[in-house]
């Protein structure tokens, strides 16, 4: 009765923290600008169900995707088995569905040890990969400190809840051997049962090592729900909505400001009369809340992998712009700017910003607007957008571009063209041959 | 076109030249070949010549809003003018902007890229690769420009120009949706590149020195002008030749 009192309270803990922290995340991405992405359902759920669901632009990394694979399909039929022992704790019962699932819940059993199994030796070989084979992925210059400490945590917190799962299934199985107390015959063990050999024989020790794993295997998956929220292992939850909000345009457009259309028509038209919006909006973005909650969504989504740095032909050729710095920089401001409303209230300032405090100029001008980044994101997040709108704050609010694209400006202002060639001379082609 | 339009006729289709076909004497070489392959199958077009103006393509990529819909309206404005229905561009930047961004400011056109103009008309059977020069036995390889191919996901139009050569094509190890910029998009051909290792256009070149090929087809008069600068850099003028696909296919078909 004490454990099962215990039990709830932790569990209850563990969901109110979580959905606390899960709401102020939430928060903080709806301080980002609008932006409307409730159009064509459809599309939207096919999307979210071919990228998200369906992992379908993992593939273009084999071997990464097979691992990653088994750790998703882990993740998420293993929890078939927390929700058994979810119940088991709150009513004091042990292995509630092997009577009801009869021979169903042995071959289930059999399905998540191997899934187990495949988990831990996928998080294996990426510890190893992230640690040994230091991959060029892993190791940018944004990929030091908490993101590499981070990355490793999420590798060994789910090698141990794995371990812990299939020792925890091991005693079970020696005890029911043993035909002691409670433990009835249920289940085939046919990853765990290898690991008898190593445990004691004791009926008393043997039932402390089960209760003990049971307990470490579910406070870890509960305390691993409270430490998503503060990393980027939160993909797991946010991949499905980042995927489904996608930009279902071409790559290729940008977007068209409405702000700056109203301006554009009443020059060139007087007798035009611009809408008025309530609120003088800044053009482009100089920091997080100038950017729209997706771009916010898709910083929270953001899980490292690099795959857009690896691509990025600025990146590749060592300029300092890495788009998965952009996605980190931007997360990290917004979480900034969170806390500080938190802590100071909704005006405070602190006097720092996304640019020149998070990302240089340097940075957002080595960008060739290629969409490699784009296209490389396993779940569709756009860094180009950032850097497009922080171009647009740059050049529209403050006039800074560098010198040589103010030329551009110019020549394409006075003579129609980037470069400085009279208009007059565009059929030139025509004479010569 | 003004002189068509003063003549009360329309074109089948409008060929925007760009502001690279018009000025750069390398493109401009793109421009005759394109013009070249629209009069050989007898397909009417116009030009809107001193008319014409940059779409506002890199205004838009580095950020200047104000500038690119300045363009983009008074393009419009004469695109309209004209009843322009069906544009052909000879650019990648061009086509993408007017193609995708315009629509948004009230400018509703058809737009292909040259490459997918070549593409109808070999499926159309006017255009073959006889008479001409041959290319067989060659090592071609293709580059895809970003805003074709990622940006628009035109990665087969220009392939489809180089099938029927019956030359030896081959692929770049970054290509299609994979494939390396040039280094010139996003406004870049207007301004220094950033610190670094190497220029952008210095690294596909390796990939192209791996591919083996003795022509590279671009479809992009930025990316022509950053590969010839990467061929020239590696001094590879006399091995290397950088052909965009209308004048590989104006010498196949020997117009």
């Amino acid at each position: 009765m004490i454990t099962q009192i215990l039990f709830i309270i932790i569990l209850a803990a563990a969901v109110y923290l979580f959905s606390k922290n899960a709401a102020k995340v939430r928060r903080n991405i709806l301080l980002g600008r609008p932006a409307d992405r409730s159009d064509n359902p459809a599309l939207r759920w096919k999307t979210m169900a071919k990228i998200a669901l369906g992992q379908t632009k993992m593939v273009k990394r084999p071997f990464a995707a097979v691992m990653h694979f088994f750790i998703y399909v882990g993740f998420i039929i293993i929890n078939l088995e927390v929700m058994e022992i979810m119940i088991d704790g709150i009513f004091g019962s042990h292995r509630i569905f092997a009577k009801p699932l009869g021979s169903l819940y042995g071959l289930l059993i059999g399905g998540f040890e191997i899934l187990a199994l495949l988990v831990l030796t996928a998080c294996v070989v990426f510890l190893c990969r992230r640690n040994i084979a230091h991959l060029k992925r892993f190791s940018g210059a944004e990929m030091t400190k908490w993101p590499k400490s981070d990355a490793n945590y999420i590798l060994i917190i789910e090698i141990l809840l794995m371990t812990a799962f299939l020792t925890m299934n091991a005693a079970d199985h020696k005890l029911q051997l043993l035909n002691f107390g409670h433990y009835v015959k249920a289940g085939s063990f046919p990853v765990s049962s290898f690991l008898d050999p190593l445990l004691p024989n004791s009926a008393a020790a043997l039932e402390m090592i089960e209760r003990g794993c049971w307990w470490f295997h579910i406070i870890g998956i509960l305390a691993f729900l409270n430490y998503l929220p503060y990393s980027k292992h939160f993909h797991i939850l946010l991949a499905f909505p980042n995927t489904y909000y996608s930009n279902l345009h071409l790559k290729g457009e940008f977007t068209n400001m409405a702000s700056v259309t109203g301006e554009v028509k009443a020059m060139l038209d007087p007798s035009f009369v611009p809408e008025i919006t309530a609120e003088p909006q800044r053009f482009g973005a100089k920091d997080v809340t100038d950017l729209t909650w997706k771009n916010l969504m898709e910083a929270y989504t953001c899980t490292e992998c690099g795959r857009c740095t690896s691509v990025c032909p600025a990146n590749i050729t060592g300029k300092l712009l890495s788009p998965r710095k952009i996605m980190m920089d931007t997360r990290d401001r917004i979480t900034e700017v969170g806390n500080n409303i938190d802590k100071h209230g909704k005006d405070y300032s602190d006097d720092k910003t996304l640019l020149d405090n998070y990302i240089t100029r340097e940075e957002l001008w080595a960008c060739t607007t290629c969409n490699a980044c784009v296209d490389a994101c396993p779940v569709n997040i756009n860094p180009l957008e950032i850097i497009t709108e922080m171009r647009r704050y740059v050049v529209m609010e403050e006039s800074q571009a560098p010198a040589s694209l103010n030329n551009m400006f110019g020549n394409m202002e006075n003579n129609g063209a980037p470069w400085k060639y009279s208009p007059a001379d565009r059929l030139n082609w025509v004479k010569e041959s | 076109m003004a002189e068509m339009a003063a003549e009360g006729k329309q074109p089948e289709i409008l060929f925007w030249v760009g502001c690279a076909g018009s000025f750069d004497e390398r493109a401009q070489r793109i421009t005759r070949a394109i013009c070249k392959i629209l009069n050989h199958v007898g397909i009417s077009f116009a030009v809107l010549g001193t008319e014409e103006s940059c779409t506002g393509d890199p205004a838009k990529r580095a950020g200047n809003e104000f500038l690119f819909q300045m363009q983009a309206m008074a393009n419009i404005q004469v695109l309209d003018a004209y009843q322009i229905k069906k544009i052909v561009t000879g650019c990648p930047h061009c086509f993408n902007t007017i193609k995708n961004e315009y629509p948004g400011l009230g400018g509703n056109y058809e737009v292909i890229h040259h490459s997918q103009l070549i593409q109808q008309l070999i499926d159309e059977g006017k255009l073959k690769a006889e008479g001409g020069e041959s290319f067989k036995g060659k090592k071609i390889t293709y580059h895809d420009p970003c805003y074709l191919g990622r940006g628009n996901n035109v990665y087969e139009a220009p392939r489809k120009a180089l099938e029927i050569l019956d030359a030896d094509l081959v692929e770049m190890k970054r290509c299609k949706s994979n494939g390396l910029c040039c280094g010139a998009g996003g406004a870049q051909m207007f301004k220094e590149p950033e610190k670094g290792i190497k220029d952008i256009n210095l690294e596909r070149m390796t990939d192209i020195l791996e591919s083996q090929a003795t022509v590279v087809a671009a479809a992009c008069p930025f990316c022509m002008t950053m590969l010839r600068d990467g061929v020239k850099h590696e001094n590879k003028e006399q091995e290397i030749e950088v052909l965009d696909i209308a004048e590989i296919t104006v010498r196949a078909n020997g117009l």
